[in-house]
């Protein structure tokens, strides 16, 4: 530790510590211009100078590069201390004379104007042509020690000093990561210039990639736990083992990315399964423009659009940035579609009627609903239909066709045609508008083929988890334990996901409740006289319920894992398995009764 | 030549929580299908012993029909497996007592095939109608005859 005197106070700091960080620590202000706390001190513009006493000397050091030692005294604002902060005002005033950052530190010094002409300068051209870099080497620094990567320097000396990369030419070796730009007190640095390679945005996935993230990024704003994560394919600190400024930053120290995924186990008793599901792919269906046409999207990115957290506050615009004018929103996208999914996904018209009716509130847009069928079975779904139709929503029935850019009359230049039958009038007709939501569908979840095997479940016709009974144990499966919540078991809406979850809690608590479990009535047993010690029966369980007792010779059964399938009695040489109820005399008895 | 007069007999091994739930769903959706197959309920399809198949033929089946859940969807995870190992086997005794292989099939059948059920009884009772009873009884006479 080190004691030092600052302003008359006496401050102790850990060895290593400058005398601005000293200084900063006890509240003392003093000014920089160059000077970052994630950035190793650079000393460049001087205006952190202070006037230190050591050992009988006083003489002016910058702060920012002097390590405090015992015994300094520090003086941050004398008289000679503030006239040269003051001269170097004006000095980059007339460098720089529209930077914001130099205007204000020269403004709280008290100095608003130059007594010096601009002087003659030389500007990369990739660092932008105004001649707002104030030459602080903060890109420099962050490229150069912080990310680790080099492709910013400085170049020249005096007037024609500069940054840049080099031979000034666009950089092969930058990695887009935008930290100059981010860094740039001033403005001046713009990472499409520096980097040769593409600027390859991070789409959000939550925002369905309307917008983009960082590396490290909250999921989406109800994430439980709420802490940020970090994604190791785009992380700096991952690619060239720089960078870290978050986890230096971080006051909580809760960031480690010396971490890595972690499997753990553990023992439970029931396991309830609540694992979603995946929204229809509208590319499969191309006649309706998804991917093709802009202003065509899907309701879960329009949900994003229009949402209040979302990337627009939730103000509706098109891609051209104007508030539409007319809307169509075209339901059973993938659904109750023989090409596609022959079931009805059952949310759809419900969120389609609630765009319909955002979009008339927000922007009093023209707004079609092209359906097959209304399904508003719940409770006020109903009558918020009825709503809709009288705020002057419109409803055509029928399938639609396409939806297309090609205009076929005046009225349709510049806008979407959505083609499709109006069976209630028995036409064809065309609806030119400004944007198009694609209702789409609920689908099984991409991991539903991996779960169902380790869980040994079956699934139903349509892919979803089958349930053990659709009507009696729509909670439970065939397996004891383990229960289904939620779209994984099919399609449905928030009110009925609540009741199912509550109702796999109840099952799967009530099994932990019990203390006691029962028995399969028609499980296997092994008799020992007739045993040969073969094994087979071993290879044979799919529960290894059954094991080789060495010391008898002989298989045993484990009763409370035995499931009672009989596979271990059909593979048994000698007959000495048998299986409670279902015994090889039994079925024999049972054929010759169906023969007789 | 199929002969219109005869009805065979088909001992069906269905395993309880597929085939035998799919077999009932063919039953409440009123599927039409020949009355044929009598049913003898298993846990699973592993427990399907060759000899109860040898047992069934003997006793008078002209077809027997072992259905289980589809691979992957066993209710016992691996019975139907096991199932599927021992069926070669049974074919290579079948065509060493020279009984037809068409006269035993293994299907898979789940809970909501009640069609696919139908259609298989269907198909089994076509084709035993195309070979004609087994005479069980009357093909041992006559390789025991000729030994």
């Amino acid at each position: 530790m080190v004691n030092l005197t600052i302003e008359g106070r006496k401050i102790e700091v850990e060895e290593g510590t400058s005398v601005l960080e000293a200084a900063r620590a006890a509240g003392i202000h003093i000014p920089t211009l160059c000077h970052h706390e994630s950035l190793p001190p650079y000393g460049a513009c001087r205006f952190c100078v202070v006037e230190v006493t050591r050992r009988g000397r006083t003489r002016m050091y910058a702060s920012c590069t002097l390590p405090a030692a015992e015994g300094m005294e520090v003086f941050t604002a004398t008289e000679k201390v503030l006239k040269t902060r003051r001269i170097l005002a004006e000095l980059m005033l007339a460098r720089c004379p529209h930077s914001e950052p130099v205007i204000k530190l020269a403004a709280e010094l008290g100095v608003h104007k130059s007594r010096f002409p601009r002087p003659l300068t030389s500007q990369s051209c990739l660092i932008g042509e105004h001649g707002e870099c104030i030459l602080c080497g903060m890109c420099v620094r962050i490229c150069n020690d912080v990310m680790k990567v080099g492709a910013l320097s400085f170049e020249g000396r005096g007037g024609y000093r500069t940054i840049t990369t080099p031979f000034r030419e666009p950089s092969e070796i930058c990695r887009v990561c935008g930290a100059c730009e981010s860094i740039c007190p001033t403005g001046s640095i713009q990472q499409a210039k520096i980097t040769a390679p593409e600027p390859k945005m991070i789409p959000f996935e939550f925002e369905q990639g309307l917008t983009n993230r960082k590396p490290i990024y909250l999921q989406f704003p109800q994430a439980v736990p709420r802490v940020p994560v970090i994604d190791p394919n785009t992380c700096m600190h991952f690619k060239t083992t720089g960078c870290k400024i978050c986890e230096d930053n971080c006051e909580a120290g809760a960031i480690d990315h010396s971490k890595s995924d972690e499997i753990k186990e553990f023992k439970v008793g029931s396991i309830v399964l609540a694992t979603g599901f995946d929204v229809f792919d509208a590319r499969e269906i191309p006649r309706y423009g998804y991917g093709r046409l802009t202003n065509v999207l899907t309701a879960i990115e329009f949900e994003r659009l229009c949402h209040a957290s979302g990337p627009t506050s939730g103000k509706i615009f098109t891609s051209e940035g104007k508030i539409p004018e007319s809307l169509g929103v075209v339901h059973c996208v993938g659904s109750r579609d023989k090409n596609h999914q022959e079931y009805c996904s059952r949310v759809c018209c419900m969120y389609s009627l609630k765009f319909a009716h955002l979009v008339k509130e927000k922007t009093g847009a023209e707004v079609t609903n092209f359906y097959i069928d209304m399904r508003s079975f719940g409770k006020g779904y109903e009558e918020f239909y009825k709503r809709l139709m009288r705020e002057d929503v419109n409803f055509i029935r029928g399938k639609v066709a396409e939806v297309t850019n090609v205009p076929q009359r005046p009225e349709e230049e510049g806008k979407l045609v959505v083609v499709c039958e109006d069976t209630l009038l028995g036409l064809v007709r065309r609806v030119p508008v400004d944007m198009v939501i694609l209702s789409v569908g609920l689908k099984p979840g991409a991991d539903t083929e991996k779960l169902n095997q380790t869980f040994s479940l079956s699934r139903s016709v349509d892919g979803f988890f089958a349930e053990k009974h659709p009507k009696l144990a729509p909670v439970d499966t065939p397996s004891d334990g383990i229960f289904l919540a939620g779209a994984c078991q099919g399609p449905k809406d928030i009110p009925d996901s609540v009741a199912q979850g509550a109702a796999a809690a109840a099952g799967a608590l009530g099994l932990l409740d019990k203390g006691s479990i029962v028995l399969e009535p028609i499980k296997a047993y092994i008799n020992e006289d007739l045993c040969g010690g073969c094994q087979i029966c071993v290879a044979n369980c799919p529960y290894t319920a059954v094991e080789y007792d060495k010391e008898k010779g002989v298989s045993v059964v484990y009763e409370e894992l035995c499931k009672g399938c009989g596979t271990c009695v059909a593979g048994c040489p000698t007959g000495a398995a048998q299986q409670e109820n279902f015994e090889d005399i039994q079925i024999f008895s049972e054929v010759e009764g169906v023969l007789s | 030549m199929p002969d219109d007069r005869f009805e065979p007999k088909i001992v069906g091994f269905l395993c309880q929580w597929c085939s035998y739930t799919g077999a009932d769903l063919a039953g409440t959706s009123r599927l039409q299908y020949p009355s044929t197959l009598r049913t003898v309920k298993l846990m699973c399809s592993g427990r399907v012993d060759p000899t109860f198949v040898v047992k069934a033929l003997a006793g008078g089946a002209d077809g027997v029909l072992i259905a289980g859940c589809h691979p992957g969807d066993c209710h016992y995870s691996e019975g139907n497996y096991r199932a599927m190992r021992r069926y070669p086997l049974l074919m290579q005794m079948l065509d060493q007592f020279g009984i037809e292989r068409d006269r035993v099939r293994l299907e898979w059948i789940s809970a909501s095939e009640g069609e696919k059920f139908a259609q298989v009884v269907r198909e089994m009772t076509e084709r035993l109608k195309e070979l004609g009873p087994l005479n069980w009884q009357g093909r041992s006479a006559q390789y025991c005859g000729a030994i």
